[in-house]
């Protein structure tokens, strides 16, 4: 359990900890999503292509877009770049930086997305079974043009009667899958490659300007989220204070309003404080109906002045 | 145990992250829900839309309702709004913020079952099957059926066993068409629906930043305050049902001393806090008479003022009045929501 709180611990007190928290949740959650997807590519000839790469592609717009939404630090970041100048002064550099940060992180589940799509290889048969030359490949060769199309259109579909045990349409399939994971491993080899330069190079380039920057989002960021737990905070003490105010005030409209009732007795305040002289059913009730029919003002200037 | 305590509390600690995790819960109950659903086209003609289309649009609308429902925040956003104004103004911009909020909550599960539902593509094959354009897909001219009858056979592509059109249109054919077309629209509308949220976030901070904070501000104030005033209450319900009992003890202690005609029995100072504690009944007999007098005749809920006791208990230890207050009994029991 210590272990366990630990970690949560760490992870929170690092709001950058957290961003790539949920960053790694969300490329998961990709893989997983595609897994669970069922893909059925449509096997005709116009809708091939706008399946395949649809899938392909619409996805990774969402996963970005959700990137983003899930980010705090996105909505920290444009509220600095919004907000009037007043006494401070604003900073290009820190928000540049907050936004490559946040879009970086944002990147990695569409990446995964695409690698994953591209390594399985479904999306480009269907897309592109339409587009390969049936030259190459003997059961199409010779065909006439319309029925190269249609049969060429339906290779993705392994289990259509046409196409059971044909030789040619597992050639075509093999040819397509081999070059959609050329294709992935490639944009995978890219990718990290580019991502180990710009780690290794960046000390090189401007490592003051970064650690200023990179210190002052840490600091925005930090500084919004106490302004708001001090809201809260604040917000506690106002309502305890108004609601102390309104007992009070109804303890003395009792008092008023009841002169026989002799307080005798030091040994009574005890309880009195907990009972604000409300001490009968017909004094809830109207305690409760006033709280309902007329809240106090916000205005606790009086209690705060005693 | 610990570990999902400490979560809960982190959960709670945050109204907000707490309701995020109650909107987080229920669309994953929306998606779970959804796999364990048992669907069963009718394959007839005029029923398929009706269930394909009830089965994608009703659960939807039940699930918002239900994110309203499980939402804390609802009752009081109702009694901020319906409460009479008294010496407190009301500011609508609060009352929006709050709807906007709960009602954003309330929409991911249900966008949660419409995209898991087009995507799986079970409800639109099923509801359009009929449409299918059997022109292009198939051979239509070679048949002599009529339009009614060709919906008919069309109807059941959905139900492979007893489909027998295969000579007009094969069902894979079909179905691949009619899934395609789904899932097609299913990440349009994720496409959509993941936009709007986005824009909805980020065009915020650009336009209306510092009225936000207000309203912010005083909608979780108003959350905290019915908080507390419950708090309160409850305590001083709490105090005001301890004295009520005390009273209800002592008269019965009076009552049986002046019925046996000897004075109260006082506890001798030495003895302590268990003497005290057993209230001057000590034998099975009075314990048996408290006992059925509390059944049967509640004390009134009025407490005396000069029997508001110093700690112990004991009305009359450090300065005894001359009578003891008879307690008024009422013969009728009545309740009250205190």
């Amino acid at each position: 359990m210590d272990r366990f709180r630990m970690i949560f611990q760490y992870f929170q007190s690092n709001s950058e900890s957290i961003t790539n928290g949920i960053c790694g949740l969300l490329a998961l959650a990709s893989v997983k999503m595609y897994t669970c997807f069922d893909f059925s590519c449509p096997c005709l000839p116009g809708y091939n292509m706008a399946y395949g790469l649809g899938i392909m592609f619409i996805p990774p717009i969402a996963l970005f877009l959700c990137g983003l939404i899930l980010n705090r630090q996105s909505v920290v970041m444009l509220e600095e770049w919004r907000r009037p100048q007043g006494h401070r002064k604003k900073d290009l550099a820190v928000i540049r930086y907050m936004c490559s940060s946040i879009m970086q992180r944002a990147m990695v589940a569409p990446v995964v997305w695409i690698v994953v799509t591209l390594l399985d290889g479904k999306c480009l048969i269907c897309a592109f079974s339409s587009s390969v030359d049936p030259e190459k490949f003997v059961g199409f060769a010779n065909a006439s043009p319309l029925q190269v199309q249609q049969l060429l259109a339906k290779v993705p579909c392994k289990d259509d009667e046409l196409m059971r045990n044909n030789t040619s349409r597992k050639a075509v399939s093999r040819y397509l899958r081999c070059w959609s994971q050329a294709l992935g491993w490639s944009i995978l080899l890219i990718l990290i490659i580019a991502a180990f330069l710009a780690r290794w190079l960046r000390p090189c380039f401007n490592q003051a300007t970064l650690l200023q920057a990179r210190h002052w989002s840490n600091y925005i960021d930090i500084e919004q989220k106490i302004f708001e737990e001090t809201c809260c905070e604040h917000s506690r003490l106002f309502a305890h204070k108004c609601i102390l105010h309104f007992f009070e005030s109804m303890q003395q409209e009792i008092k008023l309003h009841s002169f026989s009732l002799p307080r005798e007795g030091e040994g009574a305040e005890g309880e009195e404080d907990l009972l604000w002289g409300i001490t009968d059913q017909d004094q809830v009730n109207k305690f409760l109906k006033m709280w309902y029919y007329e809240k106090p003002p916000l205005d606790v200037s009086q209690v705060t002045q005693r | 145990m610990d570990k999902f305590r400490m979560i809960f509390q982190f959960l709670q600690s945050n109204q907000e992250s707490f309701m995020n995790g109650i909107c987080g819960i229920m669309a994953l109950a929306s998606a779970q829900m959804y796999s364990a659903f048992d669907f069963n086209c009718p394959c007839l003609p005029h029923y398929n839309l009706a269930y394909g289309l009830g089965i994608l649009l009703v659960p939807p609308f039940i699930l918002f309702l239900l994110g309203f429902v499980l939402n804390n925040n609802v009752s009081m956003l109702a009694e901020e709004w319906r409460r009479p104004r008294g010496q407190r103004g009301k500011d609508p911009a609060v009352l929006r913020y709050m709807f906007c909020s709960m009602a954003q909550r309330a929409m991911v599960a249900p966008v949660v079952w419409v995209s898991v539902t087009l995507l799986d593509g079970k409800c639109i094959t099923c509801a359009f099957c009929t449409s299918v354009p059997v022109e292009t897909l198939g051979n239509a001219s070679h048949s002599g059926l009529s339009q009614g009858e060709m919906k008919r056979v069309l109807a059941r592509i959905p139900c492979k066993e007893i489909y027998d059109g295969q000579e007009f249109i094969a069902n894979e054919v079909a179905v691949r068409y009619l899934r395609c077309i789904s899932q097609a629209l299913g990440w349009c509308f994720v496409l959509l629906m993941t936009l709007l949220a986005f824009l909805v976030r980020s065009l915020r901070p650009c336009f209306t930043q510092a009225a936000f904070l207000k309203s912010r501000y005083w909608s979780h104030y108003i959350d905290i305050e019915r908080k507390l005033f419950d708090e309160t209450c409850a305590e001083h319900a709490r105090s005001f049902a301890k004295v009520c009992i005390q009273q209800f003890f002592e008269g019965m202690n009076t009552d049986l001393a002046a019925a046996r005609c000897h004075p109260p029995r006082k506890a001798p100072d030495d003895v302590g806090e268990t003497a005290e504690k057993l209230l001057g009944i000590t034998d099975q007999g009075t314990m048996n008479v408290a006992l059925k007098s509390w059944h049967r005749c509640k004390p009134p809920l009025h407490l005396h003022p000069p029997a508001l006791p110093s700690g112990n208990g004991w009305a009359g230890e450090k300065q005894p009045p001359a009578h003891p207050p008879t307690p008024r009994r009422e013969m009728a029991a009545y309740y009250s929501r205190v």
